[in-house]
């Protein structure tokens, strides 16, 4: 009997960290790609890390500062009352750095596509900067907005070296599917690793067809 | 390019900007609106000051209640015909503004359509109604109508210069048709690599550089290129018409598929120029 519950908290873990990076990477996009500022180079360089290093080397670094022995899982743990090593919430501060390219590269690109003239015609009409990203800028990146929510919830379901260096394997705490599939492999169990297996990959190519069609359905509305 | 410019319109008045693309106009007209900055000058309106560099003084274009159409309309892709309308006007301000624009431009039909939906001369009344239903001072127009044929060109001159009569605003226009200048504008600038080469009335700016009326010349363009024994054979598009021309070969290196000429009869003679 298949045991659910590593399912159920890979998709808990993606749509927090999926929802509290469309929140936070949105004003990011913005400030790249509107901002004047020198160090946009040094700002895309860091957010596009995760891109390139081993999960491993994030989950290490990640492991040594939320440690209670560390300053800053002292201070979480002072300030907050929450540990960050193999617990939840400290899946969901990995995840959210761990998969911020994901979100803010797309809607980087997707607000720089908005038409200048739209955003000046705005301002002409005596809207200011906020009630024109609001009213302008947003609804016509709906389907860089879409796509970047996708990716990050897809890539936080694929997620396994940082999870699996910070959070480890707790039933029902930090056992994601991915580290499940692991476990089960790891014990030989090839029909209980392929059944979650299967669950991921067609739940992700349901999630994936979807987007595809409705961008279609959106860039038709657009032109 | 550096720009030098200094220009006055008396207020109601009509003032279309030319010259050749990349002599400033759009730029102008951009700094005019307040969406780019100039290094220095000074902008003032009904002696309300929208730009003095040198005290720091610039006016966000919020503020400066013009209105502006774009030369790709700018229309909003998102929102419907009476949306794009509402835009501009304070939220809860009642809208019999808006339907009297409406029926004005002949939009009412058409009120709940996107602009994806629409023509290319419907497209171009949204915007120019969406810039007039806040009662701008000022209205600055960059080349709107030179997407249009030319039925549709018309009319909607006719309609801009019954909407200027009847709410007496500035207009300033960018344009090249040399037709529209005489029947829109009460004056005419022209610009150069970004300073003014000529100003005043239409009919004082042209009849400088007119030419005698024994000399006529014609815009053409370049269909066919073909190397005969001693000479080019070229059928081109000119006045209209489909015409065949005999060249002397040296204008080979000069001219090529699609390109742009005039032909200039003075004297019993043809000159050609490439544009």
């Amino acid at each position: 009997m298949m045991d659910w519950q590593p399912l159920w908290l890979t998709f808990k873990l993606a749509s927090i960290t999926s929802i509290m990076l469309l929140f936070l990477a949105t004003p990011l996009a913005y400030w790249l790609a509107f901002g004047r500022f020198k160090a946009r180079g040094l700002v895309e360089a860091l957010i596009g890390m995760p891109l390139v290093l081993p999960p491993s080397v994030i989950g290490f670094y990640l492991l040594l500062a939320f440690s209670p022995s560390h300053w800053f899982g002292a201070w979480i743990e002072s300030v907050f009352g929450i540990r960050l090593v193999f617990s939840f919430p400290g899946l969901i501060v990995a995840s959210v750095i761990y998969s911020l390219p994901f979100m803010v590269y797309p809607i980087r690109a997707g607000l720089q596509a908005v038409p200048q003239s739209l955003v000046d015609s705005s301002y002409i009409l005596g809207k200011g900067p906020i009630e024109t990203f609001f009213r302008i800028l947003l609804p016509n990146s709906k389907p860089a907005l879409l796509t970047a929510f996708v990716l990050t919830f897809a890539h936080t379901v694929g997620e396994f070296g940082v999870v699996l260096m910070i959070g480890g394997n707790i039933p029902g705490v930090t056992k994601v599917a991915s580290v499940a599939i692991y476990n089960e492999v790891e014990a030989l169990n090839y029909s209980m690793a392929n059944q979650y297996a299967m669950v991921l990959f067609f739940i992700s190519f349901i999630i994936l067809l979807f987007v595809y069609s409705v961008n279609n359905r959106l860039l038709r509305v657009r032109k | 390019m550096s720009m030098a410019i200094a220009l006055s319109i008396p207020k109601g008045e009509r003032l279309a900007i030319t010259g050749p693309s990349g002599a400033g106009k759009t730029t102008l007209l951009r700094q005019i609106a307040g969406l780019s900055h100039p290094q220095r000058g000074t902008i003032i309106q009904n002696s309300q000051v929208w730009l003095d560099s040198s005290q720091g003084i610039f006016m966000p274009p919020q503020k400066r209640n013009i209105g502006f159409v774009f030369q790709d309309y700018a229309l909003f892709p998102h929102l419907t015909v009476i949306q794009n309308l509402s835009y501009g006007l304070p939220k809860g301000k009642p809208t019999p503004i808006v339907d009297r624009f409406l029926r004005r431009m002949e939009l009412s039909a058409l009120a709940h359509r996107r602009p994806s939906q629409l023509s290319g001369g419907q497209q171009q009344r949204v915007a120019l109604a969406r810039a007039l239903v806040r009662e701008p001072e000022l209205l600055l127009l960059d080349e709107p109508l030179s997407a249009l044929d030319s039925d549709m060109r018309h009319s909607l001159q006719n309609l801009l210069l019954e909407l200027q009569h009847e709410q007496g605003f500035t207009m300033i226009l960018v344009t090249h048709h040399l037709g529209e200048i005489f029947k829109m504008a009460q004056s005419v600038v022209q610009l150069n690599h970004g300073q003014i080469t000529a100003s005043g009335s239409p009919v004082e700016v042209y009849p400088k550089r007119a030419l005698p009326a024994d000399s006529l010349t014609l815009y053409g363009e370049v269909l066919i290129i073909e190397i005969q024994d001693d000479h080019l054979r070229l059928l081109a598009w000119i006045d209209h018409q489909v015409r065949e021309l005999k060249l002397p070969l040296e204008y080979r290196a000069q001219l090529q598929l699609g390109q742009a000429f005039t032909l200039t009869y003075q004297h019993q003679q043809a000159v050609l120029a490439p544009l």
